[in-house]
């Protein structure tokens, strides 16, 4: 049957591309393989690629992925123009556009989903891969049969077909009535029977889509994905490298031209995690900007872990050690790059995680890619065939077993199974190196730095799969009580560790370093830095005595040791590499990294609520309670409140033009300064499908603090529907009426004419009536009410609303000295807005030092760049 | 024994113990009777809010101060106290997680964090529903502006 309203040949089109892609991907990994395996080995490089075979096999893969790239830039190309169209015939469109939502957003839409954000993820594999084959040169074939195979995983993520009843992937061009979301919409169907068949006409009902998640209308959600896949994606090529590596038993010819790269990956994912953390702190109300939630977990793990390797490479470099764990890191990287993926897109993190998406059935997909990637390694680093064939097989059973048997914990055990396998014949293939590190030696403590990297990766990992562990294991464990203090207490100590051995590290020299050029080198960045930690730490008043005074000293040895670090680093620009600023990336990402400590470490340190709750009734929460006086305060509308060193006033509220999303205008006044400003957080109520508040914080922006805050709670006018009556008083001058909090003194009542008011003609006559009122509180105010009385006898009077008393009064008559007087209260005449405010002190620190880190990366990427081409021009002459 | 490998094996001791610490201080989800069951003791509870009895919270007076009562699969009942504002939606959750513990001497329990199941805010399980199935979300709208008066009425379910 056809449709009316849908136009389905996009969709065609676009799934046509999504099997090309995948088909494509597969011709790619076969023919670079081809052109690989009939290449001779050579001596000094790595691999000739000049016999004829070879050549006609690696233009087939070039051409065959650059047919992918092209498909999947086609596939994005297709969807926005799908979003554009408001095409809603497509779940993807209904899904997550819809014909309110902004331009800029349009493209942001697509990456919201799981569909779109593979999406993502490979078209970067795909730009990756067009760089290596313009640059990879002798390494192209091997490197790109990686690439080109992980591709093969991505398409088949995006295919939707089904295979012996498994359905592989999800179609992001799957068709609204498809998707089972009608189903239970009998209106659509025919004769309003959800069994039957959908009308002819049903796309006249769908009139619009459920647009964008409200709360990630926000300009991160453009910038942030993007980077941040970009960051997931560049781990792919360090881990290829390092499995071309051991494929060619050329242990180490790689690692040069692998650093440029891994210096790329640590920088770019770097700035998208943080990205995802400005945002969370820009524009979420987790209070802050890192919630150790698993998917932000998920995502440092990697990055962690790549900055391990890219450390344990340098030392390799430079003295021949650690190559073994250089392999394991950047295969490990990317294997948890997939296990990122694996926790977000399962829907196993449901109950612990606010940002992972529902599980849609790619659960075992996702599992056998990173089982694949695991017993890729072993396999390639194998000697002979039949051991390969042996692990093949090996792995494979274990996989079948963990598929098929409901063994408790199988899945785990045919993986770590994986990677003690490894570990193994990683260790086999590269020899140890018998000559122990000297302790004063550079690559000693750069080893313990990049242990301990990996171990709070490790760290990191088991918390954040409990979730995981419940399932494999049939467990019902619940995180403990304070799980954010149990990474902040690790993390404390790792930062202790790495402050000091950044701050050092670079003073030492490879192999050996002697004590009196250290002394002389470091000693006079190490006064000046304990001159500075001290004055921090005297003057600083950093007192989070929450977790108690141990865990406050440690903090404020972390503070000392990340200065520590920034002062010797900075020091090092002129001290050790005499400002030859080329060189100098190592130590600016290093002073970088050292203002990100110390950024967290003051933030979170010296976080203050400001919101205390000083207005009501207060709770007692009995004496042995820990409790403190709530952390929310309620404003109401016009009435001044205290707030920390503020006078905080509720203004009003305005609306967003399209959506329902209102700005709430709040005005602060420092008490001391005097300076006054106007925060305007914003909530989006009851918006589309989505129930109740989802609130975005707004932050006033110093130098050395900002003010944060977002709305908690409001009032609902719906729920207090207005139930109060008025009662009228015939009152003379002079007299007074009670209400529930005080009286109503009647101070004066005149009779005029000609008033100066629009709508007002002579001829109307008028009533004034001015009142007093007295609250309990102690608080006056004065207030006119107005009659009118035109010449037709109709009367009007406004009703006038005193919000601090929740009093509404309206002059209903004046006759013989006598006013009538209308007093109703009613609590729902009041506004009000609950919110909770902080001072994040030092912010700014963080941000600066995440963006010199990159800026440091970036100097260094060149300079590796620059250096390999030197070499090359040298081994030619 | 290469120093090296000294400090490695500290290191990972260190780890592992600090994992075995972290998996000794893991909780438990519980239903009522077993959170009553160890009082004082951190738990998950899963309950539903008890909309028969009345609920306690005055945001304009305190509003870091609920209380209301749970009721869990089973049907047994405990007054829960949480000292922070009403989550939203709270009333159309279907199932609650109150993290916290039970106080024997007061008979409450004491949330510190409420976990509301409700429409998912990820929008998986999405159904569309036409008016006749639903009941009109929009009778909570709070906003002034009002969404254009479209037949019909999405609805999230929460799977």
């Amino acid at each position: 049957m056809d449709y009316i309203g849908e136009n389905l040949l996009p969709g065609q089109i676009g799934h046509f591309l999504i099997v090309l892609s995948f088909v494509a991907s597969i011709v790619a990994t076969l023919s670079y393989y081809m052109s690989v395996k009939t290449a001779q080995l050579g001596q000094g490089t790595v691999l000739a690629f000049t016999n004829p075979d070879s050549v006609a096999w690696k233009k087939l893969a070039r051409y065959s992925f650059i047919i992918q790239f092209l498909s999947i830039v086609t596939i994005f190309a297709l969807l926005f123009y799908m979003v554009f169209n408001h095409m809603f015939e497509y779940h993807y469109v209904w899904k997550h556009s819809s014909r309110s939502l902004e331009m800029k957003y349009l493209l942001a839409c697509i990456w919201e989903g799981q569909e779109g954000s593979t999406l993502l993820w490979t078209f970067w594999h795909s730009v990756l891969g067009l760089v290596l084959i313009r640059k990879g040169k002798e390494w192209e074939a091997p490197v790109m049969t990686v690439i080109s195979f992980t591709q093969i995983l991505l398409a088949a993520m995006l295919l939707g077909v089904y295979v012996f009843g498994y359905r592989l992937g999800i179609n992001p061009f799957l068709l609204l009535r498809d998707s089972g979301v009608l189903d239970n919409a009998p209106a659509l169907h025919m004769n309003f029977d959800a069994t039957q068949p959908l009308k002819q006409d049903f796309m006249l009902s769908i009139k619009d889509g459920n647009d964008l998640n409200p709360l990630l209308q926000n300009y991160w959600m453009v910038i942030h994905p993007p980077v941040l896949f970009l960051g997931f994606a560049s781990t792919l090529v360090p881990f290829a490298f390092a499995l071309s590596g051991l494929w060619f038993k050329k242990k180490d010819q790689w690692i040069n031209a692998s650093l440029p790269w891994t210096l790329f990956s640590v920088a770019v994912f770097g700035i998208g995690i943080m990205m995802g953390a400005a945002w969370a702190y820009e524009s979420l109300n987790f209070g802050g900007y890192w919630a150790w939630d698993p998917v932000e977990n998920a995502s440092l793990v990697p990055w962690l872990i790549l900055v391990a390797g890219l450390h344990t490479l340098l030392i390799y470099k430079h003295s021949g050690y650690s190559l073994r764990t250089t392999y394991l890191f950047f295969l490990l990287g990317f294997i948890f790059v997939w296990y990122s993926t694996f926790l977000t897109k399962s829907g196993i993190l449901g109950e612990t995680s606010v940002h992972a998406f529902t599980d849609t059935g790619l659960n075992v997909q996702l599992f056998l890619s990173i089982y694949v990637f695991v017993w890729m390694a072993p396999i390639a680093a194998a000697k002979t065939f039949n051991e390969k064939v042996m692990l093949a097989l090996a792995g494979t059973i274990l996989g079948l077993g963990a598929y098929f048997l409901s063994v408790p914990g199988l899945p785990m055990f045919a993986i770590l199974g994986g990677v003690v396998a490894m570990v193994v014949y990683i260790n086999k293939l590269i020899p140890t190196v018998k000559k122990e590190e000297d302790v004063s030696s550079r690559e000693f403590w750069m080893f313990i730095g990049s242990l301990v990297f990996f171990l709070s990766a490790l760290v990191i990992t088991v918390i954040t799969s409990l979730p995981v562990f419940n399932s494999l294991f049939d467990l019902k464990q619940a995180q403990p009580e304070n799980v954010e203090f149990l990474y902040n207490q690790i993390h404390v100590l790792v930062a202790v560790v790495i402050a000091l051995l950044t701050a050092i590290g670079q003073y030492l020299k490879y192999k050996k370093t002697s004590r009196a050029f250290l002394f002389k080198k470091l000693g006079v960045p190490t006064i000046i830095a304990a001159i500075m930690a001290t004055l921090v730490l005297t003057f600083g008043n950093i007192n989070y005595t929450k977790e108690g005074m141990g865990f406050l000293i440690q903090i404020w040895i972390a503070i000392a040791a990340s200065i520590y670090a920034i002062v010797a680093n900075a020091a090092y620009i002129w001290v050790g590499i005499k400002g030859n600023m080329k060189m100098s990336g190592g130590s600016i990402s290093h002073v970088g990294f050292g203002m990100v400590l110390l950024g967290i470490l003051l933030s979170s340190g010296k976080k203050e609520i400001l919101s205390y709750n000083t207005s009501g009734i207060h709770i007692d929460f009995g004496k042995d309670s820990t409790q403190k006086s709530g952390e929310n305060l309620t404003l109401v509308k016009g009435v001044p409140m205290q707030m920390g060193g503020y006078d905080v006033t509720y203004i009003g509220d305005s609306a967003h033009p399209k959506k329902s999303l209102n700005y709430f205008l709040i005005d602060f006044k420092n008490k001391k300064s005097g300076e006054e400003f106007r925060l305007t957080p914003n909530s989006f109520i009851n918006y589309k499908n989505n129930e109740g508040l989802m609130s975005n914080p707004s932050s006033r922006h110093y130098l050395t603090h900002d003010v944060f805050t977002y709305i908690s709670a409001m009032a609902d006018p719906e729920k207090n529907k207005d139930t109060a009556r008025f009662v009228d008083y015939n009152r003379a001058i002079g007299d007074t009426i009670f209400y529930s909090k005080g009286y109503i003194l009647v101070e004066n009542v005149v009779a005029t004419n000609n008033l100066p008011m629009a709508n007002v003609s002579k001829d109307d006559s008028a009533i004034l009536a001015t009142l007093n009122i007295h609250a309990q509180t102690g608080s006056r105010y004065t207030t006119d009410l107005l009659l009118l009385k035109d010449t037709k006898g109709n009367i009007r009077s406004n009703q006038d609303t005193l919000m601090a008393e929740s009093l509404v009064m309206e002059l209903r008559n004046w006759q013989n000295g006598k006013a009538t007087i209308g007093v109703k209260e009613s609590n729902s005449v009041l506004e009000w807005i609950t919110l909770k405010a902080y001072k994040f002190p030092f912010i700014n620190i963080l941000w600066a030092g995440i963006i010199l880190t990159a800026i440091g990366l970036f100097i260094s990427m060149f300079y590796r760049i620059s250096q390999n081409k030197r070499n090359k021009l040298q081994k030619v002459a | 024994m290469k120093k090296i490998h000294i400090i490695l094996l500290v290191l990972v001791a260190g780890t592992i113990a600090f994992l075995v610490s972290f998996l000794q201080k893991t909780t438990t989800y519980d239903s009522i009777n077993t959170a009553m069951s160890k009082p004082g003791k951190y738990v998950h509870l899963m309950a539903r809010w008890d909309a028969s009895e009345p609920m306690e919270y005055d945001a304009i007076k305190n509003p870091n101060h609920l209380v209301f009562t749970a009721v869990d699969t089973l049907g047994n009942k405990v007054k829960v106290v949480y000292s922070n504002p009403k989550p939203e939606n709270f009333e159309k959750s279907e199932r609650l997680v109150l993290m916290g513990q039970y106080e024997a001497e007061k008979g409450v329990f004491v949330c510190k964090t409420i976990q509301t199941k409700c429409p998912s805010k990820y929008k998986e399980g999405q159904e569309y529903k036409d008016e006749n199935t639903t009941e009109p979300a929009q009778s909570t709208t709070t906003a002034p502006q009002s969404k254009p008066n479209n037949a019909l009425v999405y609805t999230a379910v929460a799977k």
